[in-house]
């Protein structure tokens, strides 16, 4: 009976070892999975992934690629368990900042440095610096640049002719509180805001934080240097974003209002003015009640204006920086599926098709539409690439800065005092 | 045979009586092995369900931590001492104060009342029971999404009644003075019916006769209530209280789709605060700490209310 026990099992052993060993030989020669988790929600650009995917599988047998998708929200809240534990992606989408370098300070995260530099640095000499630079921390590259991004204002070109505003005339702070004034005389609302999501209107104080402070301000506030966001040129900010805020530019309700009700606002027509993404002229369209929206010859751009003698410059941009990051146990491939994704090629294709601002040099040329083009052609001129606030500046003073923006704007906090709350709270992020 | 059974029965019982010692000691032997096999798989999802996160978020209320790694930066009290200072902290009490107050004096005499009006069998009472029980079916989610377009001043239903009133139609969800009020509206709207539903159960069981013998000595329709039905309502009342008091506490999912805490914090209760100040801002050695205030909280409310209120029940 022992005998025969003794020999089930070894025979059992040897049929299990066996099984391993070929699960394993199967795994080595066969899958490299690269898991890749995005939020993305528009199937057209979905389908174009993964039809680059399906390229890059065709290209490199053996490696296979997933795309999972989780909401926003839901992708947010999940990352830090996901990251920590063995189902952690290969890769998945960030928006850089201060989110960004949390994750990579905890080891879970791979930096890409080795194959950017890799065969002459080809990878990294073909993508915008700046981009590349947004996702570097401690000196290590955390994730392949996609996109880039630009907020400006995108106004209704009717309304401004009813109103007899020369858009082009707006240069200053000053000039753009004298155009809101001039719309509220003519009855028109002047800005769409979305005051409940909040972030839509850290929008303003960002951008004349950046005027007020300028390049070399801003990196000494994040130093902690001159009392960091506690400098008068930060409550200065505040100031002139309070002075907006007394005119009641937005339309009504707009604290209750979502980001998606500001574009329909816009879009409808029922108001002259956004501070936005670079992808307005499709979203306005979209959310607009008419699912049209205006057409694309009655919507002009210019950029936020200068404040008189700030430091900041018209070509100092503020807007979004993604990329994708790779975790520490995703197989090797995954770098080079990266760097596939950003050769001039793809990118031109995605810029073309999915309407993005690519990162690859040279990659802007396949866009089209006039009002993109003239964000790319801005892009290509920036002199300073600001990555937006709530990202930057980390989860938590990035919540402060969109709180404070909104209450700034609607009169419920003296600009000073936010000033001095986003330097109590960041004063706890430096190390 | 049924005398048979009778007698048996009366003699075990008389035995059982004579020897209660050796009854109780064999009745001690036989728990054992039910304890054993029935209890782990109780305990253990307990524990692990419910004592340890607890107790990790007691444990991760004294770090600075978001959530990445293992918490290392011990703080003490600090999180304690923030939430305390916070001013959004403050109004979420109150808040949820607020709630507490105006389910207990508005919402159960609105669900008495009504329910009074629909337990008896007249016609269409189940109808009505049914329409004013529709809200509690509804998920509290939809049920924002809901009021959030009815209070829609461009397109909802307050913008309509407000044109045709000829007046500028309100944004009482943007409004930092109004829209707590426009929620405790939904608040009440939406759980009167499940209220009502227990006090439709509590009257069914009042024994007809009681009521029937108080007509007979002449009393009126109000002193009926008052002397009759609300008296033998007791426990409903109490039971109902205690559900409102709870619920409204952990009000979270209906004022996340109405304002989502805002305009300017005027609208978060304490779960609400916890989610945005904790969750959403990766702070979760904050967010627990926030949690455990809740916990204790609740706890405490609970307890001294089932032992204050609920002691007979």
């Amino acid at each position: 009976m022992s005998i025969n026990i003794t020999k089930t099992v070894s025979v059992s052993t040897a049929a299990l070892a066996l099984m391993g060993g070929f699960m394993t030989a199967g795994t080595a020669a066969a899958d490299s999975v690269i898991r890749w988790m995005h939020v993305e929600q528009v199937p057209s650009t979905i389908a174009l992934w993964t039809q680059i995917a399906k390229e890059f599988e065709a290209k490199h047998p053996g490696v296979k690629i997933e795309l999972q998708f989780l909401e926003n929200q839901a992708f947010k809240a999940k990352l830090p368990t996901l990251l920590q534990s063995k189902d952690a992606p290969a890769m998945y989408y960030t928006w850089g900042g201060g989110v960004l370098q949390a994750q990579s300070v905890t080891g879970a995260l791979r930096p890409i440095d080795a194959t950017l530099d890799a065969d002459g640095a080809v990878w990294r000499k073909s993508i915008n610096p700046s981009a590349v630079e947004g996702l570097s921390f401690d000196g290590k590259v955390w994730a392949a640049p996609s996109k880039s991004g630009l907020v400006s204002f995108y106004y209704n070109k009717e309304l401004f002719q009813k109103a007899g505003i020369d858009a082009s005339k707006i240069g200053t702070w000053d000039d753009f509180l004298a155009t809101v004034k001039t719309l509220k005389q003519a009855g028109i609302t002047p800005i769409a805001g979305g005051g409940r999501d909040k972030w839509p209107l850290h929008f303003y104080w960002s951008y004349l934080a950046m005027r007020e402070a300028g390049q070399k301000g801003f990196a000494d506030a994040k130093a902690g240097q001159n009392d960091g966001f506690a400098a008068p040129a930060f409550a200065k900010a505040g100031e002139d974003l309070a002075a907006l805020g007394k005119l009641e530019p937005f339309q009504n309700g707009y604290l209750g209002a979502t980001w998606n009700d500001a574009l329909a606002a816009f879009g409808d027509g029922r108001a002259a003015m956004i501070l936005s993404f670079e992808n307005t002229p499709a979203t306005q369209a979209t959310n607009s009640t008419t699912r049209k929206g205006l057409a694309d010859d009655n919507i002009g751009r210019f950029p936020f204006p200068v404040v008189k003698g700030g430091p900041g410059v018209i070509t100092d941009s503020f807007g979004g920086l993604n990329g994708w990051a790779v975790t520490k146990n995703a197989p090797p491939e995954t770098e080079e599926f990266l760097r596939y994704m950003g050769s001039l090629d793809v990118q031109k294709q995605l810029a073309k098709e999915t309407q993005i601002m690519p990162v690859t040099k040279g990659a802007s040329e396949a866009i089209s539409r006039p009002l993109l083009k003239e964000v790319a052609e801005a892009l290509a001129k920036e002199t300073w690439h600001q990555n937006f606030l709530d990202q930057d500046l980390g989860p938590n003073v990035g919540a402060i800065v969109n709180d404070v923006s909104t209450e700034i704007v609607s009169g419920g906090e003296k600009p000073a005092d936010a000033a001095q709350q986003i330097e109590d709270a960041y004063s706890l992020e430096r190390k | 045979m049924s005398e048979m059974l009778i007698s048996t029965n009366v003699v075990t019982a008389g035995s059982a009586l004579s020897v209660p010692r050796r009854r109780k000691r064999s009745l001690a032997h036989s728990k054992w092995p039910v304890l054993i096999l029935f209890l782990p798989p109780a305990l253990l999802l307990f524990t692990v369900l419910v004592i340890l996160p607890m107790g990790e978020a007691g444990w991760y209320s004294f770090y600075n931590w978001n959530g990445y790694g293992s918490p290392t930066q011990w703080i003490g009290l600090r999180n304690y001492q923030l939430i305390f200072r916070n001013g959004a902290f403050t109004q979420a009490l109150i808040n949820n104060g607020l709630i507490v107050v105006v389910s207990v004096c508005v919402q159960i005499p609105l669900a008495l009342w009504l329910a009074s009006m629909v337990a008896s069998r007249i016609k269409g009472a189940l109808f009505f029971r049914l329409i004013f029980f529709l809200p509690y079916v509804l998920a509290d989610v939809a049920a924002g999404m809901i009021w959030r377009f009815v209070y829609d001043g461009d397109f909802g239903l307050v913008a309509g009644i407000s044109h045709f009133l000829g007046v500028e139609a309100p944004f009482w969800l943007a409004d930092r003075d109004m829209a707590m009020y426009a929620i405790l509206g939904v608040v009440v709207w939406k759980y009167f019916g499940f209220h009502m539903m227990l006090f439709i159960a509590g009257l069914q069981s009042i024994d007809k006769s009681v009521l029937e013998a108080a007509d007979i000595d002449g009393a009126t329709g109000f002193q009926k209530f008052r002397l009759v039905t609300l008296p033998l309502l007791g426990s409903t009342v109490r039971l109902s209280v205690f559900f409102g008091v709870v619920g409204s506490l952990q009000l979270f999912d209906m004022i996340m789709p109405l304002t989502g805490g805002g305009p300017s914090n005027s609208t978060q209760t304490m779960v609400t605060f916890l989610y945005n100040f904790g969750v959403t801002r990766m702070q979760i050695g904050f967010g627990s700490a926030v949690g455990v205030v809740l916990f204790v909280l609740c706890v405490t409310l609970a307890f001294s209310y089932k032992r204050v209120f609920m002691r007979h029940d």
